[in-house]
């Protein structure tokens, strides 16, 4: 054993320990003392604390959401109903900024003077606006420019665009529809086994095969096989104006149209930005390799810049994921029932578990942070440089 | 605007969690003498309820009732802050002790009284809620309405009477929940609704802010009692007392014929046994509620009675327009009554 002069007060290591064992009962004993004082508190005031409001019936309509809402649902099916009409518009969005945003980003830097122009105004403007007035004027820019309901834009009497929103047929399986299905996925992952297996041959052996023709051949049979055993798996629905509105379809809400948007078009200003930066990184020397290669501008793109680009955007891209997702909350001024509108809003009014609801919606945004920053995280990993 | 309110709604309910609920129940008479001001709760702007004008200065019938609470109080109706509150904090401000007392046009039911640690006191005001729709859409009932889109506000019982009645009648309603009546007001305006629904108070004065007015009608169903009334936190009953009895002090002023010009004539020459107890000339009535025995008087100098404030802020002569209705008093056909000053 190491011998020592210095008293064990004076020793480092000791006191780095006790200034953190220190520190941690700090923390846990204020946790301990605000929520202790809290359910004393409530208690005291008579106000029950507890999950249990979950399961009573909430008894309040919801607009709209991919999966049917019974009018007795729970308050706790209606959280459901939010997270999932909060993943609707933050999935659309985006995908919409992300597609947008890496257009306009290579357009501000391509050579042609109109292109960088117009993707320079879009993205000095969008960025110096803030996003709840973006929101409101695409809701009332669309709202004002549809049709009232009697003068729907109709396309053939199968589409219907009015104020109401846009109504779809739906479709709606018939019984043969499983069998159909089954027949239709065992073609699609013998597409894929024949996919992986060219590849792999052309990597060791170089000998090309005919993907392309075979795979659509074998789909194209797997579909006239799977009608002429099973017939037709679905039905459609048309919807059909009864009163009020149009009844049966499937309609996508004006404010669901609004939101994605104004999120998607904004949050793509931002993406433009950290594409241009990803495509700035780049080295001149890799272009003008590439061009002397006689590659095509397209397959320059392509093959040589944006694999090192992406290196570059994939960090600050997660960022902007995030903020889809957060920002998504400003659906509540436009009338869009996602989350916080439904469960931090309305449920909360109604039953008063005011740190319930709140507490269920901070975890609920914490954990999907921290899903799409593993993920873009997993991403990143597999875009950086693979060094050998 | 709104997103500060709303982030502001939300942050402050977080800000819960975080610090844990403040201690304050007993004594708040004690607190407010101390702290020198009634810190009172309101609506962050209903014309007529409670809303500032371009000075700042709070009017309505709900914030009036603060200032005859403070009137009670410290003779003086100006020793008032006022809280302004979105529908998700109002509840929550008054159990953590942020408020004395919330009177934001807040429905009285079952379940706000009995399971969030506080008391409704009094009702204020009588209200219900009903539908508004088009004139040319030819509705003449609520009951017409099947399969029509609802434009409604977040966060008040209207949501869930809305819930309510589509259940019962099986009227199939699309609802289109908005925050607040800034964005309800117009989407219902543009088309996006056949009916915009809330309480018929609320709906008079959103008419008025139509583009155009006219083509809009209110229709004759009231579906719901909405009791609004404030309230303080449970188990204060001293401070429940001076509060209901605040209220109460301008219906028994408005049956006596008791104004805010002629209390101090009445209070020399009246003769009437019950307004001398209520004025304090021959009774001390207030001690019972640790008041001064003017307090009455007080509240009434200050405000007026029940009558001069619903005129005043939300009645015939007021862009608001409302008939007194259920808010009569009872001897007059209406709901207002007031216990006996004894």
């Amino acid at each position: 054993m190491e011998m020592t002069l210095t008293r064990w007060w004076n020793n480092k290591r000791f006191r780095h320990l006790l200034i953190q064992v220190i520190l941690v009962g700090f923390i846990l004993a204020g946790f301990f003392f605000f929520s202790t004082n809290t359910i004393v508190n409530l208690r005291r005031l008579g106000v029950p604390v507890g999950l249990d409001f979950l399961s009573n019936v909430a008894g309040f309509p919801v607009a709209t959401s991919l999966i049917p809402i019974p009018v007795d649902a729970s308050n706790g099916y209606l959280l459901l109903v939010g997270i999932i009409n909060t993943f609707t518009v933050s999935i659309i969005s985006v995908v919409i900024a992300t597609v947008v945003g890496f257009i306009v980003g290579i357009a501000r830097l391509s050579p042609n003077p109109l292109f960088t122009l117009l993707a320079t105004t879009y993205v000095e403007s969008l960025r110096n606006i803030p996003l709840l007035l973006f929101i409101v004027f695409w809701y009332f820019g669309v709202l004002a420019s549809l049709p009232a309901l009697r003068q729907s834009l109709s396309f053939g009497d199968v589409l219907f665009l009015n104020q109401r929103g846009l109504f779809l047929p739906r479709p709606i399986a018939l019984p043969g529809s499983t069998g159909f299905l089954l027949i239709m996925a065992i073609a699609i992952l013998g597409v894929i086994a024949l996919a992986v297996w060219v590849r792999r041959r052309q990597a060791l052996t170089g000998r090309l095969f005919p993907f392309w023709s075979t795979a659509g051949g074998t789909l194209l049979g797997a579909l006239v096989l799977a009608l002429l055993v099973f017939g037709r798996p679905l039905h459609l629905e048309y919807p059909q104006l009864q009163g009020f509105n149009f009844q049966g379809g499937f309609v996508i809400l004006p404010e669901l149209l609004a939101l994605c948007a104004a999120l998607g078009l904004y949050h793509a200003a931002y993406i433009a930005e950290n594409v241009r930066s990803g495509f700035l990184s780049i080295g001149k020397g890799q272009w003008e390799a590439a061009t002397s290669l006689g590659l095509r501008r397209g397959a320059i793109l392509r093959l040589i810049a944006i694999p090192q680009a992406m290196r570059v955007i994939v960090p600050p891209l997660s960022n902007q994921f995030l903020n889809v997702v957060k920002n998504s909350t400003l659906a509540v001024a436009i009338g869009y029932p996602e989350m916080v509108s439904i469960f931090a809003g309305t449920v909360l009014n109604q039953t008063g578990r005011a740190i319930e609801c709140i507490f269920i919606t901070m975890l609920f945004y914490l954990i999907v942070s921290l899903v799409i920053t593993s993920f873009t995280n997993w991403y990143n990993r597999r875009v950086q440089v693979v060094e050998r | 605007m709104k997103k500060q309110r709303q982030l502001a709604s939300i942050g402050m309910a977080a800000a819960l969690v975080l610090l844990g609920w403040a201690t304050a129940s007993a004594g708040t008479l004690d607190q407010v003498k101390q702290n020198g001001k009634v810190r009172c709760g309101v609506n962050t702007g209903q014309p007529g309820f409670s809303a500032p004008n371009e000075k700042g200065e709070w009017h309505g019938i709900d914030s009036d009732l603060c200032k005859a609470v403070a009137a009670a109080v410290f003779g003086d109706p100006n020793k008032v802050e006022f809280k302004p509150l979105s529908s998700e904090q109002r509840f929550t401000a008054l159990q953590t002790g942020e408020i004395d007392m919330l009177s934001r046009n807040s429905t009285w039911t079952l379940s706000r009284d009995t399971q969030l640690g506080l008391d409704f006191v009094a009702v204020n005001y009588y209200d219900g809620q009903g539908f508004m729709v088009r004139k040319n859409s030819g509705v003449k009932s609520a009951l017409e309405l099947k399969g029509a889109s609802v434009c409604v506000q977040q966060g008040t019982t209207t949501e869930k009477n809305l819930g309510d009645f589509n259940t019962q009648h099986q009227l199939n309603f699309k609802v289109v929940t908005f925050k607040d009546s800034a964005e309800a007001r117009p989407a219902y305006d543009e088309g996006r609704c056949d009916a915009y629904t809330t309480d018929a108070s609320g709906l008079a004065g959103e008419r008025t802010a139509l583009k155009s007015p006219e083509d809009h009608v209110i229709l004759p169903e009231i579906i719901s009692k909405e009791p609004l009334g404030p309230a303080v936190r449970h188990g204060d009953n001293q401070w429940a007392d001076i509060v209901r009895w605040a209220h109460y002090v301008t219906v028994i002023a408005e049956e006596k014929g008791i104004t805010q010009g002629n209390v101090d004539d009445v209070k020399k020459s009246s003769q009437d046994p019950e307004v001398q107890r209520l004025l304090g000339v021959t009774d001390k009535m207030g001690e019972g509620m640790g008041l001064s025995k003017d307090w009455a008087y007080n509240i009434i100098k200050a405000v007026g009675n029940y009558g001069e404030i619903f005129e005043r802020n939300i009645g015939t002569s007021t862009p608001i327009r409302l008939d007194r209705g259920l808010n009569a008093l009872w001897n007059k056909g209406g709901l207002q009554y007031a216990p006996p000053v004894r």
